[in-house]
């Protein structure tokens, strides 16, 4: 047990029980998991990825690299956790990754025996032979190294949540510069909304012992929460990880709600996703202390510097019994005397500047490097002294204070790359999108009395953007240092295992490039993202190079800045809930009806109604199919888009939405349209309906609603703006029911009594606007199954009152309630194209409707139209298609071939668009498109699947199948 | 990305369907196939400020004349098109 | 220089040497005055077409000019997918052509770019969708191409992880090709530059083009860079993502527009994901990497943009489409998002073609699919440029095709850049 026995901002008064790989430990409320392992000298928490060397805790926060675990169990699993930003909970459950059988003994630490082979790239030199076994053997030895943690493979249980957030000033980050920032502009009475990744505010004040405005910080940090949760026009989340700059000052942030709660949290969700707006932002994000690149620094027990302080003075651990701090800058001396005040041994302090900062009364500071340490977790450290002497000093602890790099990355999310500051010796932000700065150690001002200026000037700055801010100070900051290697690796990226010999490698073989060497070497891609080590990377590659830093450049960091769930981004968007589903008027009535019901977009509609005695759903699309043909049968259309069109000049932007003429259409009738795109393909077809002179109204298919609705308003708004017409979706505004069949018009005429329904007075394609029931009514003669049919419109809330009357009156004549299937086979018996015919990939031509495109008129499509290939008369165009065996079926997507051709693609002259059981013909038949096909009729050809293994002889026929003079739906 | 749009106001361009570069007037049928290839095929794809045609599809349903610059997404001018040349 | 072979026998002979005798990949190479043929654009396609011109060609004297560093456009940003699962006629016989010589790459090329074969399946949702499959399975079939149409019992087996009882748009099926996969996409480029290399080719990086050297007749016969005038008997553009940029030099105005794709990995796990899966109601897809990633997209973001970055509501909806078809990756973590700039055409086919400038020849508008494209387009593109003819797989991705109307729309979506 390393606690130690005083201080600390945790709760002795409350100790807590978790388990790591199956040991019930114990800690306190406001440990850390990172922090409670030290409390139990745990020293080897996980293993690296590619040499799988032992990996104790190097950091205090959310970048660790080295200490990932996986937590909780089952579902609820989690992989990749770093150990140091978990809070501690009762019943938190975490397990090491990557080893077997333990993080202690691991059997696939093999690999580092095999390093000499295993450096960057090799892979890209071997494995090629045979070619057949890489997917046998290589790949699968890979892929078994493959990654870190494991997912459960069980949908993830919890849910998630989704919030937005408009802000005046966004503060990222709550130490000494977010705060001091958050204050300014709170007392300056903008809005502000204070981010803080932790679960208490601080930053790395909770992690030293200084102290501010004559307090300790811990305290002033204190009082300032205390001050901004009193100002209303403050908001402080914490537990929240910013983790994206986007454009037009939007930011994303996810809140960890419950993560940290013990159990499985009820009725909350697991974690929060927030897209913010702030009119400007101040990114007081810190900095993240560099490691020193030197022989065996990834060895357990190494750790930075900073991490040290923290452990000791924010958890009240020491993370050795006897420790030495290797420092390139004057922060290494403050933690040995942290360490040495919490009454740890302090071995040496080792200062690689030339000359030492200064004497140290608790331990000898040593002008020199450590070039070597040993033990399986630290036990020495080997140190070469500037005067010569070589010296072995025995520690379990080591911390590396190498400087420091600025939380910058969120600016390159919006494009703006960092610029290597000499005097900094550091990547700062430069350029900087419109709303957006750095403060405090993320903008260089290291020093605790630089941060709170710096927060404080940067708030000014938002309120009055003619302030200044203060010069930056240098003392906390060195150069990146290297230490010249023997005989023991030396890692710059501790995940991945990059080491410096990777770099000479990837330089050496022309890799040289920043990407090049992070995409040759995987430097920068490991969980940190290269938070920890990519600046010790490039700075090696520079001075290997002799080149200036600010020639080799750095990486652009891409969002997340910290790595957000999946879960999280889709919130409540998942299963069931991916899209919004939209019912149609009649659906509580279908569905009491028996239907099955079916996706069409967004909407579900009836597929078929299951009767008692019906073997199957074909069996009831059959019988409702052969309803209507033989009585009459209801359906509702009510998802058809409907769009209504008024104005003088409507009938002139018909004609040029259309095809075909639709301003000499007479009152009081409708007209089949079609529309094609500007490019001259078939855009949509439905009916255009003259209500009065000058009020239209048109429908569209069910899948281009939405579009057809957006190209109206195109040639509206854009085209035409001259025009005097206007157009108005009102898909939803009416419900639409089609009466189909030979007593479609008794069953009309008993609901609508006071209208004379014959044919004289109202022919096929006639439309009226009347009431049913005192409430307004449309009645259009249109017919999709080729019947006598018609549909009928009220306004929605009436529509389920509608569809019960229709078939209360409908019980008299045999009335049947159909669906889509039914409705597929009818269109298809009558050659009717939809759906799948309709691809976008046709022409009028094709669809035998070349003759529909009016030659009088300007209208969208018609010039792309004409082009040489789309009037081609070799294109496949729309054919009937019958088995020959009767008893055979067809497959949509079988393609067809001349009698007695070969199977191969240059003999494919068309396919099958789509199929139906015809109940008339009791057979399959089918829609195709065939090269030349209406000059083909009365041809057997074959239908292929290869993929199916079928073969069937079809005879080419009208695509009319059924009752080609179409004497029934005129009768 | 956030679009001021004359009737909405600021809003997410999530609430937006872009229809792409604000090609010239369309030309009238007799003006022949190459003068329509060039309207429905030709693009200028400038990289920088591009004028563009962005429809309000879940609110005012206006379509949009936009100014925007295609290598920083920054937005430049937004007005009704159909108040263009009026 | 002499070639340096890789194998296991040199990596075990150079482990003993500290691998100290590794030689540079490809050679750093400085601009000549003039070249026969001079490829702008450093990426997977221009180094194709090089090292083709190289070697079956027989054309040495060839520069690739990049503007930055090679594979630092779309052949390093893209998602890594290798299939030839298309529809049209004009189509598969290209991306077959493509799959062949990825199937053969890397003992050719003598690099490993993990060429890896564990299938791809596009799962459909709806009966018409399964309908289309067929047809597209069958048109597959009937080029030699491996598809097979599953049902959901079969799907069920391969991927039981996906959401098959509450999902919105359910399962109907698949269509699956075996041979698709991935590759390594670095691996790609840098195996190509130095295969290209070793044969002559000069490899020329942070050398930007700036313009077009005309003679009076028109013709170009150069190219003006950052780092001085190069001359050529031949310019290739295979700049896709830039292609409008570079072609309004020549005052070219093409039907192309630039957008945005993002693409998202997730942090290492232990492998889940058996081959490539496409969500067939959505646009959502997604692997996972011999590292462990799960390396994913969707749609683009809609607009058109030079920015290689994208936006949040794509972000969302990819993710949405994510949870919903495969649940269990809820707890898996997004490390890394970036974007690409796709060369989208009007009709989502792209382009391999003399232009109407003399001398300057087109490979561009690779809309999302142009990695997969790499091997055939370097060879079919290297074809025209030696032979001034187009390959016969490669003849119908025709720049006049918009004017004549002999489109390659597999989508059927129209001169609408955002919707192919």
């Amino acid at each position: 047990m390393t606690r130690l026995p005083a201080g600390g901002l945790i709760d002795r008064g409350k100790p807590i029980a978790f388990r790591f790989n199956g040991r019930t430990l114990t800690g306190f409320s406001g440990d850390t998991l990172a922090s409670a392992l030290i409390a139990h000298d745990v020293k080897i928490v996980g293993r690296s990825f590619k040499y799988h060397r032992a990996r104790g805790i190097l950091t205090d926060g959310i970048d660790e690299p080295n200490a990932l675990v996986t937590l909780g169990s089952g579902a609820r699993a989690e992989p990749n956790c770093r150990a140091p930003s978990v809070e501690l909970f009762d019943g938190l459950e975490a397990y090491s990754q990557n080893c077997w059988p333990s993080p202690n003994f691991d059997l696939m630490a093999i690999n580092g025996l095999l390093s000499r082979i295993f450096v960057a790239g090799f892979y890209y030199k071997t494995f090629m032979w045979p070619a057949a076994l890489w997917e046998k053997l290589y790949e699968p030895l890979i892929r078994r190294a493959a990654g870190l943690g494991r997912l459960s493979g069980d949908p993830d249980p919890d849910t998630y949540d989704r919030s937005h957030a408009f802000t005046d000033l966004l503060v990222v980050g709550s130490g000494p510069a977010g705060l001091s920032a958050a204050l300014c502009a709170a007392r300056g009475g903008l809005r502000v909304l204070l981010i803080e990744n932790d679960s208490r505010v601080g930053g790395r004040l909770l992690s030293q012992r200084y102290k501010v405005d004559g307090e300790l910080g811990t305290a002033w940090a204190d009082a300032a929460l205390k001050e901004l949760v009193a100002n209303e026009r403050v908001t402080i989340l914490t537990r929240t990880s910013l983790f994206g700059a986007y454009d037009d000052k939007s930011f994303a942030a996810v809140e960890r709600v419950s993560d940290h709660l013990p159990g499985a949290a009820i009725g909350r969700p697991r974690q929060r996703y927030w897209k913010i707006v702030a009119a400007q932002a101040i990114f007081a994000t810190g900095a993240t202390e560099r490691p020193i690149a030197f022989g065996g620094n990834d060895r357990p027990g190494v750790m930075m510097a900073s991490a040290i302080q923290t452990y000791i003075n924010r958890y009240a651990v020491a993370p050795g019994k006897r420790a030495a701090i290797f420092t390139v800058c004057d922060t290494g001396y403050e933690v040995a005397a942290d360490l040495a005040a919490a009454g740890v041994d302090v071995a040496a302090v080792i200062d690689a500047r030339r000359q030492p900062g200064r004497s140290l009364a608790f331990a000898p500071a040593i002008s020199g490097e450590i070039v070597r340490t040993f033990g399986k977790s630290l036990t020495a450290i080997e140190v070469r002294r500037y005067d010569g002497g070589v010296e072995r000093i025995a520690v379990d602890l080591l911390g590396m204070a190498g400087g420091w790099n600025p939380n910058i990355g969120f600016a390159s999310h919006l494009g703006n790359r960092p610029d290597w500051n000499e005097s900094l010796q550091a990547f700062r932000q430069e350029k900087l999108s419109d709303g957006m700065m750095f403060a405090g150690a993320a903008d260089g001002a290291l020093t605790l009395t630089d941060a709170l200026a710096s927060g404080e000037a940067a708030a000014a700055r938002v309120m009055s953007p003619a302030s200044s801010m203060p010069p930056i100070g240098t003392s906390a900051q060195a150069s990146p240092h290297v230490v010249r290697a023997i005989g023991q690796k030396v890692f710059v990226d501790f995940q991945h295992d990059v080491t410096v010999e990777d770099i000479l490698l990837a330089d050496r073989e022309g890799y040289r490039s920043v990407e090049h060497l992070k995409r040759y070497t995987t430097l920068g891609m490991a969980t940190d993202q290269g938070k920890a080590g990519q600046v010790l990377g490039h700075a090696v590659l520079a001075q290997h190079r002799g080149v200036e830093m600010a020639a080799v450049g750095t990486i652009a960091a891409r969002p997340p800045h910290t790595p957000v769930a999946i879960g999280a981004l889709a919130g409540m968007h998942r299963g069931e809930h991916l899209k919004p589903v939209r019912l149609t008027p009649t659906h509580c009535w279908a569905a009491e009806n028996g239907a099955s019901f079916v996706n069409a977009g967004l909407w579900k509609r009836a597929q078929w109604f299951t009767r008692a005695g019906d073997a199957d759903w074909l069996a009831s699309a059959v019988r409702e199919a052969k309803a209507v043909r033989s009585a009459v049968g209801i359906c509702d259309v009510s998802t058809l888009g409907k769009i209504e069109v008024e104005g003088p000049d409507a009938a002139l932007l018909l004609d040029r939405l259309y095809a075909n003429m639709m301003s000499t259409l007479p009152v009081g009738k409708c007209r089949y349209g079609l529309m094609l795109r500007e490019d001259g393909f078939v855009f949509d077809d439905g009916t255009v309906a003259r209500l009065d002179e000058s009020r239209y109204v048109i429908t569209t298919t069910t899948v281009n609603a939405v579009a057809v609705m957006r190209h109206v308003d195109f040639a509206l708004q854009v085209i035409w703006p001259d025009l005097r017409a206007h157009a108005c979706s009102v898909t939803e505004s009416w419900a639409q029911i089609a009466v189909a069949g030979p007593q479609s018009r008794a069953l009309l005429q008993d609901l609508l009594p006071d209208i004379d329904l014959s044919n004289e007075t109202f022919p096929f394609m006639g439309a009226v606007a009347g009431t049913w029931d005192g409430i307004p009514m449309r009645l259009f003669r249109l017919s999709f199954s080729g019947e006598l049919a018609y549909e009928i419109a009220v306004p929605t809330n009436h529509g389920d009152a509608l569809v019960r009357t229709l078939a209360r009156l409908g019980q008299t004549y045999g009335c049947t309630p159909y669906g889509l299937e039914a409705l597929g086979i009818l269109r298809i018996e009558k050659g009717h194209v939809a759906g799948g015919d309709l691809n976008g990939q046709v022409t009028a031509h094709d669809l035998g409707l070349g003759r529909m495109l009016s030659r009088k008129k300007d209208f969208i499509g018609r010039a792309m139209a004409e082009r040489p290939m789309l009037v081609d008369p070799g294109r496949q165009a729309l054919v009937g298609l019958k088995p020959v065996d009767p008893t055979q079926r067809l497959s949509a997507g079988s393609h067809l071939f001349r009698s007695g051709a070969a199977h191969v693609a240059g003999e494919s002259q068309g396919h099958v668009t789509s199929v139906a059981y015809s109940g008339v013909f009791d057979q399959w038949i089918a829609l195709g498109v065939l090269a030349h096909g209406p000059q083909r009729i009365g041809e057997v050809i074959v239908a292929a699947s290869p993929m199916r293994g079928t073969r069937i002889e079809v005879e080419v026929c009208n695509p009319v199948f059924f009752d080609a003079a179409g004497e029934r739906l005129r009768a | 990305m956030i679009i001021s749009c004359p009737h909405c106001g600021p809003r997410d361009s999530s609430e937006f369907y872009f229809r792409g570069e604000a090609t010239p007037t369309r030309p009238e049928y007799d003006a022949g196939t190459a003068a329509a290839t060039g309207y429905v095929y030709g693009r200028i794809n400038p990289a920088g400020p591009q004028k563009e045609h962005w429809y309000h599809a879940a609110a005012c349903r206006s379509w949009l004349l936009v100014e925007r610059d295609t290598r920083t997404h920054k937005f430049l001018s937004v007005t009704l098109a159909s108040e263009q040349g009026r | 220089m002499e070639r340096q072979h890789y194998s296991l026998f040199t990596l075990a002979r150079q482990a003993l040497t500290g691998h100290r005798g590794w030689q540079p990949a490809w050679r750093d190479a400085a601009p000549q005055d003039r070249y026969d043929v001079v490829v702008i654009g450093g990426g997977g396609h221009g180094l194709a077409t090089a090292y083709y011109l190289a070697k079956i060609f027989g054309v040495t004297s060839v520069a690739v000019i990049e503007k930055g560093w090679i594979g630092g456009g779309n052949a390093g940003r893209n998602t890594t997918i290798i299939r030839s699962n298309y529809l049209l006629p004009g189509n598969i016989p290209f991306y077959e052509h493509s799959l062949k010589l990825w199937e053969g790459l890397e003992q050719d090329l003598n690099y490993n770019a993990m060429v890896s074969q564990r299938g791809i399946l596009n799962l459909c949702h709806s009966d018409e969708q399964r309908d289309a499959f067929e047809r597209r399975g069958n048109a597959m079939r009937l080029h030699g191409v491996d598809a097979d149409l599953l049902g959901p019992a079969e799907v069920r087996r391969m991927a039981p992880f996906l959401d098959f009882d509450n999902a919105r748009f359910p399962i109907f099926g698949g269509l699956l090709q075996k041979r698709a996969g991935t590759a390594r996409h670095d691996g790609v480029v840098w195996g190509f530059a130095r295969a290209a290399s070793d044969r002559g080719v000069d490899i020329i990086q942070n050398c930007e083009v700036t313009g077009f050297v005309r003679d009076p007749s028109g013709r170009v016969t150069g190219v003006e860079t950052s780092r001085g005038k190069i001359l050529a008997g031949k310019v290739g553009m295979a700049v896709a993502g830039n292609t409008s940029r570079v072609a309004s030099f020549a005052d070219l105005r093409l039907p192309i527009e630039s957008h945005v794709l993002q693409a998202f990995v997730s942090e290492g796990l232990k492998p889940v994901i058996p081959g490539v899966i496409t969500f067939g109601a959505g646009h959502f897809y997604i692997s996972q990497s011999d590292k462990g990633g799960l390396v994913f997209g969707g749609d683009l973001d809609g607009y058109n943009s030079y920015a290689q970055r994208g936006n949040l509501p794509i972000v969302e909806d990819v993710c949405e489409e994510a949870m919903a078809i495969m649940p269990m990756v809820g707890r898996a973590r997004v490390l890394r998002s970036w974007g690409g700039i796709m060369d989208m055409t009007l009709d989502g086919s792209p382009i391999i073609d003399r232009t109407p400038v003399p001398g300057l020849y087109l490979n561009g508008g690779w809309c999302y699919g142009g990695f997969k494209a790499t091997p055939a387009s370097g060879w079919c593109f290297a074809h025209l440029l030696a032979r001034d003819a187009p390959h016969p797989v490669a003849a119908h991705y025709r720049l006049d095709r918009f004017a004549s109307g002999q489109l390659l729309d597999e989508k059927g979506a129209g001169a609408q850049a955002n919707l192919q």
